[in-house]
């Protein structure tokens, strides 16, 4: 018996190769969507592996954090590529996840019987929100340090339990040692956790399910997922990794100037692009509306939506019988302008 | 303008009237401060005020003045410095009985003030920290001394604190704020008519104006600057001695006294009774020190004292030129670094380094002082090293620079490389017909 042979006698993987190879991916005009997944898997591996390696410096309190990060862009070697690879691979995994969602949405791929694999995904595009919000604080440099208070001040005008979310979320009232030591625990133990687990889930439905053809093809070509598909897969991720590796050595991700939480909050400050259209409508909406405060009112609507984007396969009474209904579509892109807007005219430094 | 009113005492010469009463012999202070243990002073009738706030004029203002006279409280008042009994009413309250004296003379003014300030018991229970030698310090400065001898165009204690109101020291709109002392003082001093009797300058006030000490007091509002009283005194105010200009300056310039007194200089400065720190400085023209000030060249203070080809000035000239040193190298660096970070690369090590440098420049511009080139030496080696490893540290980061490019540039190949190779795997599986197909 060979070696192949004794692993194949205990661990049974051809039954995985035979089911992958006769697992078929649609082909047709629509087919490059079916990449966007595998592109923020990638982007989810390379934050672990970078992320793994940033630990071993990486210091998590408020009089060490800035200086060992200086620490590794500096003095450890390739710290500076592995640190701007997390930090630029970190933005370009948030994009990947909204464009994800964002095919998905529009080829009503979350029709019967992937339901659940569109909440594993709406709830892993919150994890990866959460991701970015506690990681961007543990540099503690100044732009993260008020970045982060006002983030956790939204989450402060949440009605009734909104201060105990504050304290909750900051380990107190201000944004502290404590705040950076509680996001740290988040970002490098909870997060991870609970993601491994969304993320293990999502993959299964996937290969449970399939690639979902989206209601407007006909034509049923298709192509094996292994090889074929895998292959093509790898060479978008090994272009990806050359993009990510150009964007760290031409632009280094700035490491700022230590926080000081005595100075004053710099003019202009505003939280990183993907959290901008939330940050903008908040600011936009009156104080008061209907009696309540403005901001209470829109963090209730943003958090409604959300519940509504989770529970879409629910609500979208067309998809399941193979219509593509117009409404849902006129939603989506309503959403995507707004989004879009609202991003806009913050980075303008609108109203 | 009255010379009251150049002097500052206002019309009425109000607190030293107030004052005055202080000092009038029936009056202690202790009876004053009679109501002061009382958690709170219930306000006894006053007629002063009820009187005086509805005239107008010279009668009215003192009234008008008082709301913002950290003087206003219930047992100190009016009759507190003018005497007289506000509990009678209208024209009765000026009781001569009762101590009334209203208006006090200006030779009665300082012990009017002392009669309060002067008890460090009285005034404990208001200000523990309130020093009470004024008047002692105020009769031995030269105003004090002129007044005693009948002078009545000197300041007084109302001509630099005001009257009516008279202000706390830390309130800014007080005259003897820190940044309004030099204003306040040139109220007289920079007035030719009043000074020619004295026969001394009055260009003091413009030349502080343009002094390192005034920009950095009045203009960029460094109240660790120091503002004329600083030099002069306060209350015991005197132009400094030649003998004793250094000791004043060394107030805050310790360091620098320091090294002067153990270099050449200070045994012929003494020997020539000059004033040690203005012989190069000037007095209230203070100009920023500059490097321009040592050396050989036309214009550097050295040349004022030693002739051409002298061996102090050769000495002077290798001062300047170790200074030149450290600077030279620090430029060098900063432009290396400057690069550098252009290039987006981390230089803040080297920054630190480069701050040491600065400090040592610094620190040698302090020793130039001792004018000795071997002391002076050991500091400028320090400032030439520290410069010269921050330039190291950026040349480092700029060949870390090319290094990622480089390093870019062969993961580009790689990347490429790979990709073919996946790419020419993938059309060999299409073209090969698959089992049962």
């Amino acid at each position: 018996m060979d070696l192949w042979g004794w692993f194949e006698e205990r661990l049974r993987y051809r039954a995985a190769e035979t089911f992958l190879e006769k697992k078929a991916v649609p082909v047709h005009r629509f087919s490059f969507t079916y990449y966007t997944g595998g592109i923020t898997l990638f982007f989810f591996l390379l934050q672990v592996f970078t992320g793994l390696l940033l630990l071993m410096y990486y210091r998590p309190t408020s009089d060490a954090a800035y200086e060992s990060v200086r620490l590794i862009v500096s003095k450890v070697q390739f710290g500076w590529l592995i640190r701007s690879i997390h930090a630029w691979s970190a933005n370009l995994m948030v994009a990947a996840v909204i464009v994800h969602l964002a095919v998905t949405f529009f080829s009503r791929s979350y029709r019967r019987p992937r339901e659940l694999t569109w909440v594993s995904g709406a709830l892993l595009l919150a994890l990866t929100l959460a991701f970015a919000f506690t990681g961007y604080l543990l540099p503690w440099n100044t732009l993260a340090y008020f970045a982060t208070q006002v983030g956790t001040e939204i989450a402060g005008d949440v009605p009734v339990i909104g201060r105990a979310l504050l304290v909750l979320f900051r380990g107190g009232e201000d944004i502290t040692a404590a705040t950076l030591s509680r996001f740290f625990g988040i970002h490098v133990a909870i997060l991870p956790a609970l993601a491994t687990l969304l993320l293990g889930l999502h993959l299964v439905l996937v290969q449970i399910h399939g690639m979902s053809r989206p209601i407007s093809v006909r034509a049923d070509r298709s192509e094996p997922f292994y090889p074929h598909f895998v292959l093509r897969d790898f060479i978008v991720w090994v272009f990806l990794l050359g993009g990510v590796a150009a964007l760290s050595t031409f632009a280094p991700w700035p490491l700022g100037e230590k926080a000081d939480p005595l100075a004053p909050a710099p003019a202009g400050l505003r939280p990183e692009w993907y959290f901008l259209f939330m940050f903008q409508t908040l600011r936009m909406l009156p104080a008061r509306i209907l009696g309540l405060e403005g901001e209470q009112v829109g963090v209730v609507l943003f958090v409604v939506l959300g519940l509504i984007l989770v529970f879409v396969p629910f609500l979208d009474r067309w998809a399941p019988r193979g219509r593509s209904h117009p409404l849902v579509t006129v939603i989506g892109v309503a959403v995507v302008l707004f989004v879009a807007v609202m991003t806009v005219l913050a980075l303008r430094g609108g109203m | 303008m009255s010379r009251w009113a150049v002097l500052g005492a206002g019309p009425l010469g109000g607190l030293a009237a107030v004052l005055l009463l202080l000092l009038w012999p029936g009056l202690p202070p202790t009876a004053l401060a009679a109501p002061a243990s009382a958690a709170t002073p219930v306000a006894p009738p006053d007629s002063c005020t009820a009187c005086h706030q509805n005239l107008t004029g010279r009668l009215g203002a003192p009234a008008a003045g008082m709301a913002g006279d950290m003087h206003a409280r219930p047992e100190l008042r009016c009759a507190g410095c003018h005497g007289g009994d506000p509990a009678k009413p209208s024209m009765e309250a000026h009781d001569r009985s009762a101590g009334f004296i209203g208006v006090p003379t200006r030779q009665q003014i300082p012990r009017t003030c002392a009669r309060c300030h002067a008890d460090p018991g009285f005034m404990r229970r208001f200000n523990p920290s309130l020093p009470s030698d004024q008047l002692a310090r105020y009769l031995t400065s030269e105003h004090g001394e002129r007044l005693q001898q009948g002078d009545r165009n000197v300041a007084t204690c109302t001509g630099c604190h005001g009257v009516h109101p008279v202000r706390a020291v830390t309130d800014s709109r007080s005259p003897v704020f820190a940044t309004n002392v030099p204003a306040m003082c040139a109220r007289c001093h920079a007035d030719a008519s009043l000074m020619r009797p004295y026969g001394i300058p009055t260009t003091q006030y413009a030349d502080y104006l343009a002094s390192v000490h005034g920009q950095g007091l009045l203009r960029r509002g460094n109240r660790q600057a120091p503002a004329c009283n600083d030099c002069h005194g306060n209350h015991g105010a005197a132009p400094p001695g030649v003998a004793s200009v250094a000791n004043v300056c060394a107030q805050c310039h310790s360091a620098t006294r320091d090294l002067f007194v153990r270099s050449p200089h200070k045994a012929v400065f003494d020997a020539l009774q000059m004033p040690e720190c203005t012989a190069c400085h000037a007095t209230h023209r203070i100009a920023f020190p500059t490097d321009t000030m040592i050396g050989q060249q036309q214009g550097a203070v050295c040349t004022q004292c030693h002739a051409a080809g002298s061996p102090g000035l050769e000495t002077a000239g290798r001062l300047r030129a170790q200074l030149e040193d450290v600077k030279g190298a620090m430029a060098a660096a900063e432009e290396v670094l400057r690069r550098a970070a252009n290039l987006g690369m981390d230089v803040g090590d080297a920054r630190l380094d480069l701050d040491e440098a600065n400090t040592q420049l610094i620190r040698a511009r302090a020793v130039i002082h001792a004018a000795n080139p071997q002391e002076l030496q050991t500091v400028t080696a320090q400032g030439v090293a520290a410069a010269g490893r921050a330039r190291a540290s950026g040349e480092a980061a700029i060949a870390e620079w090319s290094f990622r490019r480089r390093g870019l540039g062969i993961s580009a190949v790689v990347i490429v490389f790979v990709a073919v190779l996946l790419w020419l795997k993938l059309r060999e599986i299409e073209r090969t017909p698959r089992e049962g197909t």
